[in-house]
């Protein structure tokens, strides 16, 4: 057992800086403030925006699920545009060529991505950093051209992708509305079916995180030695922090395959591993309500920055991301702390 | 008492008339019109892997630009509404609600890119927004019948290929075909429609390699297909590798009839770059001029398209093929919303486009018309072949159509 342990654990990296697990979470009132704000919005706004707040949500679970990895066990990904991809693609498939209903592809896209990350974690074991994120990449890369192969053309559709159908709402939701003469578009009813995963995903990981394993995970984040020497097992939980990360990025993607209604290989390229490490860095590592701060980043920044300079925009993003970066390096996660000390000093007063 | 009730019935008679004959004017509009303004929108990755093509919407920008400073359409200004979607497809979806939904566009003009295209295709033909010009060659946008809000503009990867397979029958009937493919739905389009096109010879084709985009370089490939003894090569590949494999022949001394395709015919960007005298006697198709050639100097389209960018595009690369498509792209746009007159409906715009008859942009190859109706929804289907000799193209034939059916 010794042996084994000493194979996997390696030097920490000492990037991640330590989180205590209760700054991971915010407070009951603003909890129950946010969810007032998600769940009253989409009553008074457009249908376009309430698409937009589906993928703020679809993004802020990706985003959540390598806070996960990142934040609670310490090891870098830049390959959950693959586990998104697999997610998406199985629900895609399953939907279109299956007939299944919507709602039953998402576990299945969750326990396949979970069995894909749980597998994926065991060989990346052995690496650690900046190692571990460049193998990860190799995967995010090889994803596009993995779904072009003809070999499985006959199910993803190879370069042109699959067309999904967009789900009505269900006639008991209908039926129940009528009576107050209200009618609710496919829209609404995919914003409201999307909060009710995302917040049982958030619960499920913060409870996760306080719980045993998520005790486990912030160990071996710390310091994998003192972790193997507390009986952690190390390769175990570091795999399994990798199962579920890429479990809930699986479910986000088969969230937004329904949404978008299309999956192709050139949607699920390294741009989009890339843009969920930056929300990830922008919402704050390992702080979790940051998840949906970054997602907001990854949508709504690049059209500010189009707004900005059309043939600049890429310029202008990276001005903008440097500012963040510079002035805030802790991500929304500082922002918030500033505002609660400054909160706190006022009611002293 | 009594007189003024009649004055009030009267004035009401006469408020009847009155607007009942502004009715009759017809003025209809959807979404996106108004008395004074069309506002259009579009799709293009300014940013991303296809970002060289924004050009495009730059191009179209400038022409609407001039259009509108010489009086606009009937009176009205265009808005042009122009976003980003980085080459990706659940970007263009997000773009695409925000036009409608958002900016409430008449229609969708010109969005480029195939995944792009495909993924936001059936939600603008729910919304019933014409999805119209769009700038892919893929062939599936000719559908009238599943999609009547989708119509494409340049000639399809197809009918492009179908006009190599008819000259390859009609001049080397004994040929030994070697095809060189990207692997994505460009060269898959393409090889389908060199297929279809040879029919019973299919047996023509001796050997047939794909290539992804990513691979460095092409050459193995092409040494494998002289094995194969073949005597013709077709290159369905994009400017690096068509480059490449010019070289290549060259290098290894295999002479064949050699085909490339329209989208690496760039004098500049593909033949300059391989070598001039590598690539003596090749063949390709052509359906728009080429803004470089001294031969079209003096042609009045041509010296129109000048002048546009003198004053409008200055900065334009006018080398850049992509400049002068988004020219006529965008010429072919404003025939259409002329046509429409002051019935601005979605329901009109589509109607009118699809019934273009014999127009000629200015940067099309003369001879060259755009042609649709009801039933045929791809509005440039004919091309004319060309050899490549000293430093330049040169046209030969007639114009040929690309329908199967003739």
């Amino acid at each position: 057992m010794s042996a084994a342990i000493e194979d996997v654990v390696t030097e920490s990296p000492g990037v991640i800086e330590a989180v205590p697990k209760r700054a991971m979470t915010l407070g009951t009132g603003t909890s129950l403030v946010m969810l007032g704000l998600l769940l009253l919005t989409p009553l008074f706004v457009k249908n376009f925006i309430i698409f937009q707040m589906t993928m703020l949500l679809i993004y802020g679970v990706a985003v959540l699920a390598l806070n996960i990895l990142t934040g609670g066990s310490g090891q870098f990904s830049l390959g959950q545009s693959a586990f998104y991809a697999v997610g998406a693609y199985t629900s895609a498939i399953l939907m279109e060529h299956a007939g299944m209903n919507y709602a039953l592809t998402l576990p299945i896209a969750g326990i396949i991505c979970f069995a894909f990350g749980f597998l994926f974690g065991q060989p990346a074991l052995r690496l650690s950093g900046v190692y571990l994120a460049l193998a990860t990449f190799a995967l995010a890369t090889a994803m596009p051209q993995l779904l072009k192969l003809g070999y499985f053309e006959q199910w993803t559709g190879g370069v042109q992708g699959l067309v999904v159908t967009k789900p009505d709402p269900p006639e008991a939701v209908q039926s129940m509305l009528s009576w107050l003469h209200l009618k609710m578009s496919q829209d609404m009813w995919l914003y409201y079916f999307t909060l009710v995963i995302t917040i049982a995903i958030y619960i499920f990981s913060v409870n996760l995180l306080r719980s045993r394993s998520g005790r486990a995970f912030m160990a071996i984040r710390d310091n994998e030695i003192a972790a193997s020497a507390m009986g952690v097992d190390v390769a175990l939980y570091k795999t399994l922090a990798f199962g579920v990360s890429a479990g809930i990025t699986g479910v986000a993607g088969g969230l937004g395959a329904i949404t978008v209604q299309f999956v192709a290989p050139d949607s699920y390229t390294i741009t989009l591993a890339i843009s969920l490490f930056l929300g990830m860095v922008v919402g704050g590592v390992g702080w979790l309500p940051g998840s949906i701060v970054g997602s907001a980043f990854i949508i709504f920044v690049p059209n500010i920055a189009e707004g900005i300079s059309k043939g600049l925009s890429g310029a202008v993003f990276g001005v903008l991301l440097f500012l963040v970066i510079f002035l805030v390096p802790h991500g929304a996660r500082q922002v918030a702390i500033v505002g609660q000390q400054l909160i706190g000093r006022f009611r002293k007063n | 008492m009594r007189s003024e009730e009649l004055r009030v019935a009267a004035l009401a008679a006469a408020v009847i008339v009155f607007t009942s004959g502004t009715a009759l004017a017809q003025k209809k509009y959807d979404a996106g019109a108004t008395d004074t303004e069309i506002k259009i929108g579009n799709i293009m990755p300014y940013s991303g892997p296809a970002s060289a093509y924004g050009v495009i919407g730059k191009t179209e920008q400038a022409y609407f630009n001039k259009v509108n400073a010489e009086g606009g359409i009937n009176g009205r200004k265009i808005n042009f509404v122009s976003y980003d979607d980085g080459y990706s497809p659940p970007k263009a979806v997000e773009q695409a609600r925000k036009l409608v939904e958002s900016d409430e566009v008449l229609l969708v003009f010109n969005p480029l890119g195939t995944p792009s295209n495909s993924a936001i295709q059936k939600y603008l033909n729910a919304k019933k927004v014409p999805q119209l010009f769009v700038a892919t060659g893929a062939t599936k946008w000719n559908d009238p019948k599943n999609f009547p809000w989708t119509m494409g503009w340049q000639p399809s990867y197809q009918s492009e290929a179908h006009i190599y397979a008819k000259y390859l029958l009609k001049e080397k009937p004994d040929g030994k075909i070697a095809i060189l493919f990207q692997n994505d739905d460009f060269g898959k389009d393409y090889l389908k429609g060199l297929k279809d096109a040879l029919g019973a010879k299919a047996s023509m084709i001796a050997a047939e390699e794909s290539y992804e985009a990513t691979e460095p370089s092409v050459d193995n490939h092409i040494v494998r297909l002289k094995a194969s003894g073949a005597d013709v090569f077709i290159s369905i590949t994009t400017p690096k590798f068509a480059a490449q494999a010019i070289k290549k022949l060259a290098e290894i001394d295999w002479k064949p009839l050699h085909i490339v395709s329209n989208v690496s015919i760039s004098v500049g960007g593909v033949i300059k770059p391989a070598g001039f005298e590598n690539a003596q006697g090749m063949l390709s198709a052509a359906y728009a001029k080429d803004g470089a050639d001294p031969q079209w100097d003096n042609d009045p389209g041509m010296k129109k398209f000048y002048a546009f960018l003198a004053k409008y595009y200055p900065d334009a690369n006018k080398l850049d093929a992509s400049v002068v498509y988004g020219y006529g792209a965008a010429q072919t746009m404003v025939k259409v919303l002329e046509m429409c007159g002051d019935n601005l409906t979605r329901d009109n715009v589509m109607k009118q486009a699809a019934s273009l008859k014999d127009f000629a942009p200015d940067t099309l190859l003369p001879g060259i018309k755009i042609n649709t109706s009801a039933t045929d929804f791809a509005p440039i289907k004919q091309l004319q072949m060309m050899r490549f000799k000293g430093e330049k193209w040169d046209l030969f034939g007639d114009i040929i159509s690309g329908e199967l059916s003739e």
